[in-house]
């Protein structure tokens, strides 16, 4: 390949395609492509990695066998267990407490708080972190968190929308308690002091996103999971509730049917210690880093699946395994943040989906997996995609036409962070258009729960992402940072509750890993796969080839 | 004739693969020396700080968190080769350079005061109450230059010191909490904090909340939206799909 030479931060022949779109911007100000009907969503989505051939297998054992999942969540789920059980001593709590809550992004640390307003002691709370708490998908939340708080709007009209983003496969009740929670949420983080986005008038700025039929997304600048985490987390803080860094859970403990506690993994001193809990929530998150199909992720590090393997080890039934959700628009250049994402607002202020010979080709605000399966089939079928200088192919979305819509200076005061991410690269969004392919963005299902977070397991709860019903088979915008506030909440309300009844701690055991295994070698699954798998691996393979274990 | 749908997901999945199983030796076309810790690499030219140290072999368990610009996790400070200067960086958004010398700072000690946030008024006392170091700001400008997200961090403090909390909350919001602020202040400060603060302040003190949402509370509180629901939860997926595509969309 001879050297390129850049204009801009595009190399010559990107140039060249950028002034297409620059030419047909003016024609295209007032031009949107119509909505597809039901029978055109279901075509185009025959090019969703979801429904393309390939790519899933039938789950072979416990409670979901017969399901069909994606080949590298169904890889995890038949995998042996990290460790056999003999050489951890289970029976000495390190920490014996109330409430057990694993992960600490929005839902995690939603639960905590809630459970302390309930009246649970903070001292017996311990809310335990892979990472550093607040390392989350939440944190990279940019668009916004939908609430039916609008005159003209309502949260029957806010569940209908979600149940038809879902394909009508959503769990009802539990769609009900996050439509109609949604408000109450707002109310909270005004309350906490979060920083909305207002209008003049002191009302919220709502903006729609794809499958809305109203405005109802709020956010805070282009930063929205990030004020509302940091704000909850200085609450957490303030609270002075007991917490944990780098300490993954590695397994659950059970008594035989409940879960009494967990087994955690020091992932720098490579010790472990056992936690006693009477109740625990799970808030985990999602599974973008098993690069689904190979795509690239929006996802943070640690998003690895841990919590569903955990969980359906010790019996808890899953939902919607068979679809993963892919956002539209994941940065396809430059090469640095391939897969990174590039928030729906976007398109909720004016940004055109455009392909390489300057058109408009899809109405920007079909929901996620109809409009990423449109860009799929304009690269891969209709051959009118803009391929990058590595390979990738990806169409045009076209911001320049937010300031032609709105004014100058709207992207720096709207898209701080996806102005100062360009940048960075010495791409300017405000002047040219930006390059996207789908990418991994959400786990749709999960753990089965019901309105107040539970699940099938006694002593288990689950919020968040890596709960199951609550958006079917695909999530709209705005309802995931909504789904770890109103879940996180009621998780640790409903938890609160179940601790008045004083329960009595649980016998620490770890008998479910052999009766899974068994059903492992039963089924004749052959492998030596283990999980969780607590972290990807990205280091060069070179380095790899030559590695020793001697130290 | 279109391709086979299998195939066009072949096709996507090798298109992406240095992204997802890291990069093969023989694609590079470009080598550049970087130092991490003080020990010299051959990388590929074009990485992110964080992507040239795995590609060297690194597997982060601290200083990497979101990879995406948000987390704060991956602060880094390094020096280019004959340069003086010492630089700031979020390691998951900066291209490595040929020269580049690098340690990253993956924890902050940094004192947070412990506050009920209905218990305090909007304004200095409250700013000076909890964090009264605020006042040992030496205008050095320090922060600012240290600052990833080029926040005017100085100038907050500024504000802040004023009792300018709306100021103070305005100029911040875009802070990632990474902590080089705080690390580089030579009066001792830890600047993001007290950002935290002042937002808080600004937010639940100085936004007053929206008649539509106390509205909207309280419509909840009467079980308003029951008849509502009852029709949703009953009806078969047919009725649900009619109305799903009968509604009316506003203009976005």
């Amino acid at each position: 390949m001879a050297e390129l030479k850049f204009i801009g931060g595009y190399p010559e022949y990107m140039r060249k395609l950028i002034d297409v779109v620059n030419k047909t911007r003016q024609q295209r100000k007032d031009y949107t492509p119509k909505a597809m009907t039901m029978q055109e969503r279901d075509e185009v989505l025959k090019v969703h990695p979801d429904y393309a051939p390939g790519g899933k297998r039938v789950i072979s054992i416990g409670p979901n066998k017969g399901d069909t999942a994606p080949n590298e969540v169904a890889d995890l789920l038949e995998a042996y267990p990290l460790i056999e059980g003999n050489e951890v001593d289970v029976t000495k709590p390190d920490y014996s407490v109330d409430l057990l809550i694993i992960g600490g992004g929005l839902a995690g640390t939603t639960a905590a708080v809630w459970a302390v307003d309930k009246g649970v002691a903070k001292d017996t709370i311990l809310l335990v972190n892979k990472l550093r708490h607040g390392d989350a998908n939440s944190i990279m939340a940019e668009g916004g968190t939908q609430a039916a708080d609008r005159e003209n709007d309502s949260p029957a009209r806010h569940f209908l929308d979600a149940l038809g983003g879902g394909h009508f496969t959503n769990k009802p009740d539990v769609l009900r308690a996050l439509v109609e929670d949604a408000p109450l949420i707002m109310d909270w983080l005004c309350d906490l002091g979060a920083m909305i986005d207002r209008e003049d008038d002191g009302g919220f700025v709502e903006k729609a996103g794809g499958g809305t039929s109203r405005r109802r997304m709020h956010a805070c600048k282009d930063y929205t999971g990030l004020e509302e985490l940091r704000v909850i987390k200085d609450e957490f803080r303030n609270l002075e509730i007991p917490y944990l860094e780098y300490y993954p859970v590695i397994e659950f403990l059970t008594d035989g049917n409940r879960v009494t506690g967990a087994v955690l993994y020091n992932l720098e001193t490579g010790d472990y210690k056992i936690v006693q809990a009477e109740a625990t929530i799970l808030a985990t998150g999602g599974f973008g880093r098993l690069h689904v199909r190979g795509f690239p992720t929006t996802n943070h590090y640690g998003a690895t699946c841990d919590g569903v393997v955990l969980a359906y080890r010790v019996g808890a039934k899953l939902r919607d395994t068979d679809t993963v959700q892919y956002h539209p628009t994941g940065a396809a250049y430059p090469q640095q943040i391939i897969g990174l994402l590039l928030t729906e607002k976007l398109r909720s202020m004016g940004a055109q989906p455009v392909n390489k010979n300057g058109e408009a080709f899809v109405f920007p605000l079909e929901p996620r997996d109809v409009e990423a399966a449109s860009f799929i089939r304009e690269c891969y079928v209709n051959e009118k995609g803009v391929i990058t200088p590595t390979g990738m192919r990806g169409i045009w979305l076209d911001t320049p036409m937010i300031e032609l819509k709105n004014g100058e200076g709207t992207i720096e005061k709207s898209f701080p962070g996806m102005f100062r991410m360009f940048n960075r690269f010495d791409l300017d969004i405000r002047k040219d258009p930006v390059l996207v392919f789908p990418t991994l963005h959400y786990q749709n299902g999960g753990v089965e729960t019901d309105p107040w977070g539970k699940t099938n397991i006694d002593g288990l709860w689950v919020a968040g992402e890596v709960s199951g019903g609550v958006h079917g088979k695909n999530r709209l915008m705005g309802n995931s940072t909504l789904d770890c506030l109103v879940f996180g909440r009621r998780s640790g309300i409903s938890v609160a509750e179940y601790l008045k009844s004083n329960p009595k701690h649980g016998k620490l055991t770890l008998d479910h890993l052999k009766s899974y295994t068994q059903m492992l070698k039963d089924a004749g699954v052959n492998t030596t796969r283990k999980a969780p798998i607590l972290l990807p691996d990205y280091r060069g393979k070179a380095i790899l080839a030559r590695m020793i274990d001697v130290f | 004739m279109p391709e086979k749908k299998s195939d066009i997901m072949d096709k996507i999945a090798d298109a992406n693969k240095s992204v997802v199983t890291g990069i093969d030796e023989k694609d590079i076309e470009h080598w550049i020396t970087i130092s991490i810790l003080g020990r010299k690499y051959q990388v590929p030219a074009g990485l992110t700080i964080m992507q040239a140290m795995e590609f060297a072999g690194y597997r982060f368990i601290r200083s990497c968190g979101c990879r995406a610009g948000f987390c704060g996790a991956c602060a880094t400070v390094y020096r280019l080769e004959g340069d003086y200067r010492l630089r700031t960086a979020m390691a998951c958004q900066t291209r490595v350079e040929d020269g580049m010398y690098l340690t990253q700072i993956p924890f902050t000690p940094a004192e947070k005061a412990k506050y009920d946030i209905t218990k305090l008024t909007p304004g200095i006392e409250a700013l000076l109450h909890n964090y009264p170091e605020i006042l040992r700001c030496l205008g050095c400008n320090a922060c600012t230059k240290a600052c990833p997200q080029d926040i005017d961090v100085m100038e907050y403090i500024a504000a802040g010191k004023r009792g300018d909390v709306e100021k103070m909350a305005e100029i911040s919001f875009d802070c990632i909490q990474c902590g080089l602020c705080a690390i580089r202040c030579p009066a001792e400060l830890a600047q993001y904090n007290y950002a935290q603060l002042a937002r808080r302040l600004y937010g639940r003190y100085g936004t007053p909340k929206p008649e539509h949402l106390k509205n909207r509370v309280k419509e909840i509180g009467q079980d308003k939206f029951k008849d509502d629901f009852d029709k949703l939860l009953s009806g078969n997926e047919d009725e649900l799909r009619k109305m799903y595509t009968s509604r009316d969309i506003e203009k976005a």
